[in-house]
């Protein structure tokens, strides 16, 4: 089943457009990212959903009901928001259980309710605390137990990682992800961290300026972007120009390539081969990403730190398969 | 190479001035001393002095006969406070001043909401400048207005006559207690003026707490299920709480203090400033003038003392 249908949804603040004919449609118990520069409308299309927003044209349907009129108290919808947004003149307890005491659960059993959440993100006993006396990622597992408890169908998740270090945010990407899958609630995610999308989620929608740039698993979106956009943001793919691709024997066109589909040397069957010099190289601890100019295009490769580093300045050879070159569409 | 010489990197500063900042840098205790020393001693030796001496005057009593002060420490001030006429006078005041405190709230919260979260760049200009600007002509000049305003022959009465609607005034007029021959010679006339007079005191500090309130919060309650009258209650109102108990504290205390409201506008019953203020002049009782004058203190203490109980600052 559909749990959030899109129809040329558009959302314009006066002159701007901030979602602009998006369509799209997210399964039931699908972890869907949404991944885009700050202003892309990915956020706007998650406060669509969850009725903070209303369409200025277009069609939403929430696991086939119209959501168009119907305002965020009324969904079976909830949100993490990207601060958090806790209650801080409510305990945690209170705060978790919030949504459960607007709907009238008694309160032994909407606070039994929140204990047993608290636990789930594996913060049992905070309860009596203020969020204020809480560290960033567990008013993040706060902000998630409290959306969790409502036992919503769609879980609306924005930027939610985005205020964490490094380490935190690998923990809780893992967690996230176990949590969807035990819980088979449908996840939207919005991010602009490209790695976030592509580990996490079945499906990515890669935004721009208001529009879907490409839909598609993350597999799709990594090795076969449609767009110029998305093989810039997605990932570190190189970007070949027209003239480039038409030098080693494509059709003319914009055609990315992976800069670990390349390899020193030029060897064997169904290989393309092409030569430049070296600008600049630089480790990154399983390998080193060795930068050539040739024939006026700048390409990044992969050489494993077990060979030897070309210099700045050497001329080498690279080789890559032919089919892991991919032509995009048009020159966008 | 005269230039490097000179501009060695930890520069000097032989002047007085520089050498002064360099002292104040390197013993800042020193400097919050000396701005803080005159205005503490305003505070505590003229203001907290006199309110002490006039805590100390109340427990004096006044000689019947000859209309001096007797320096001996008595309750019998206070006592006369609860003689009927004088317990009328407090329990006035109070009643008012909860009314005026309570309904200056009421009329305050939406006008501080619109203009926290929906008034931007001109409007919030326009806003600032409609709350403060009454705060900038005299007060008397203010509470006459009103009483042209509210006068028999005045706008309010000229304006329902138009209507054919004087009839809802004669109605009103003529219930006991907050009726009278008028508007500014009723209790309703004292409790409008006393409203609009203290407004501005109410609306700014509501307005500073709604303001310090993220959007977000409000997202967050509707997205949990909140409707928009649970979101008012649970999440809204306790955080506006404190901004909301900061401008009861002085519409309230205003009220409770004020002698030139309700002396020009309302009927001729005294209130407590006015109480007050003809003891301590014409009557010359200043042991009974004072003891009035705590009557308010106490009160406040008590306000503030239940708000605290009731958690109206864990917001903060």
């Amino acid at each position: 089943m559909t749990a959030v249908l899109f129809q040329q949804v558009s959302r314009h603040f006066g002159a701007v457009r901030a979602v602009d004919s998006v369509d799209l449609a997210i399964a039931e118990g699908e972890f869907f990212a949404m991944l885009g520069p700050s202003g892309s409308g990915k956020t706007t299309c998650l406060r669509l959903m969850a009725g903070f927003e209303q369409p200025t044209s277009g069609h939403i349907e929430i696991f086939g009901e119209t959501a168009e009129g119907v305002p965020p108290y009324r969904r079976n919808v909830n949100t993490v928001f990207q601060d958090y947004a806790l209650f801080p003149h409510l305990s945690i307890l209170e705060n978790v259980a919030y949504g459960l005491m607007v709907k009238g659960v008694a309160k032994a059993e909407r606070l039994k309710a929140a204990e047993e959440a608290l636990a789930m993100v594996k913060l049992p006993g905070y309860g009596t605390r203020r969020p204020g006396q809480l560290s960033g990622g567990q008013r993040q597992r706060v902000a998630l137990a409290r959306a969790l408890v409502n036992r919503p169908r769609v879980l609306l998740l924005d930027e939610p990682l985005g205020a964490l270090d490094l380490k935190l945010r690998e923990q809780m990407q893992e967690e996230l992800k176990s949590l969807q899958k035990s819980l088979g609630i449908t996840f939207v995610f919005v991010t602009h961290d490209q790695g976030e999308a592509l580990s996490m989620a079945d499906r990515i929608a890669v935004f721009n300026d208001g529009k879907i740039q490409q839909l598609g698993t993350p597999e799709e979106v990594y090795k076969r972007p449609k767009t110029r956009f998305v093989a810039d943001f997605v990932g570190s793919s190189n970007v070949l120009p027209p003239d480039f691709v038409a030098g080693l024997g494509f059709s003319k066109g914009y055609a990315s390539l992976r800069p670990e589909a390349i390899t020193l040397g030029e060897s064997g069957p169904g290989r393309k081969h092409f030569t430049g010099r070296v600008v600049a190289a630089s480790f990154l601890g399983a390998a080193n990403r060795v930068t050539v100019e040739a024939a006026g295009a700048r390409v990044a490769a992969m050489v494993p730190a077990s060979l030897a580093v070309p210099a700045e300045g050497e001329t080498v050879t690279f080789s890559f398969l032919a089919d892991d070159l991919h032509q995009m569409d048009g020159a966008q | 190479m005269t230039i490097a010489a000179d501009t060695s990197i930890l520069a000097r500063r032989e002047n007085t001035s520089g050498r002064l900042s360099d002292f104040f840098w390197r013993n800042p205790k020193i400097l919050l001393l000396l701005m803080l020393t005159p205005p503490l001693l305003w505070l505590g030796v003229i203001y907290l002095g006199s309110l002490f001496a006039l805590l100390l005057q109340s427990f004096f009593s006044i000689d019947d006969f000859s209309g001096l002060i007797n320096y001996e420490f008595t309750l019998a001030t206070y006592r006369q406070l609860l003689i009927p006429s004088n317990f009328d006078i407090i329990l006035r005041t109070v009643v008012m001043a909860v009314l005026v405190t309570l309904a200056s709230a009421v009329i305050a919260f939406p006008i501080a909401y619109y203009a926290a979260r929906y008034a931007r760049g001109k409007w919030k200009v326009i806003f600032y400048l409609g709350v403060m600007l009454p705060l900038w002509s005299s007060y008397l000049v203010k509470v006459y207005a009103w009483k042209l305003i509210l006068a028999k022959e005045g706008i309010v009465t000229w304006a329902l006559a138009k209507l054919n609607l004087l009839w809802v005034l004669d109605a009103w007029l003529s219930l006991p207690v907050v009726g009278g021959t008028s508007l500014s010679i009723s209790y309703t006339g004292t409790f409008i003026v006393f409203i609009y007079v203290w407004m501005p005191f109410m609306i700014l500090p509501i307005q500073a707490a709604l303001e310090r309130v993220p959007g977000n919060l409000i997202e967050a309650s509707a997205d949990l299920g909140g409707h928009p009258a649970q979101t008012f209650r649970y999440v809204l109102f306790p955080l506006a709480l404190p901004g909301i108990i900061a401008g009861s504290i002085f519409t309230f205390s205003l009220t409770l203090g004020d002698y030139i409201i309700p002396q020009i506008i309302g009927s001729s019953r005294l209130f407590i400033g006015q109480a007050v203020y003809a003891q301590q002049g014409t009557a010359g009782n200043i042991p009974l003038a004072a003891a009035f004058t705590v009557v308010p203190i106490v009160i406040m203490g008590l306000y503030l003392w239940m708000a605290k109980r009731q958690g109206a600052f864990d917001a903060l």
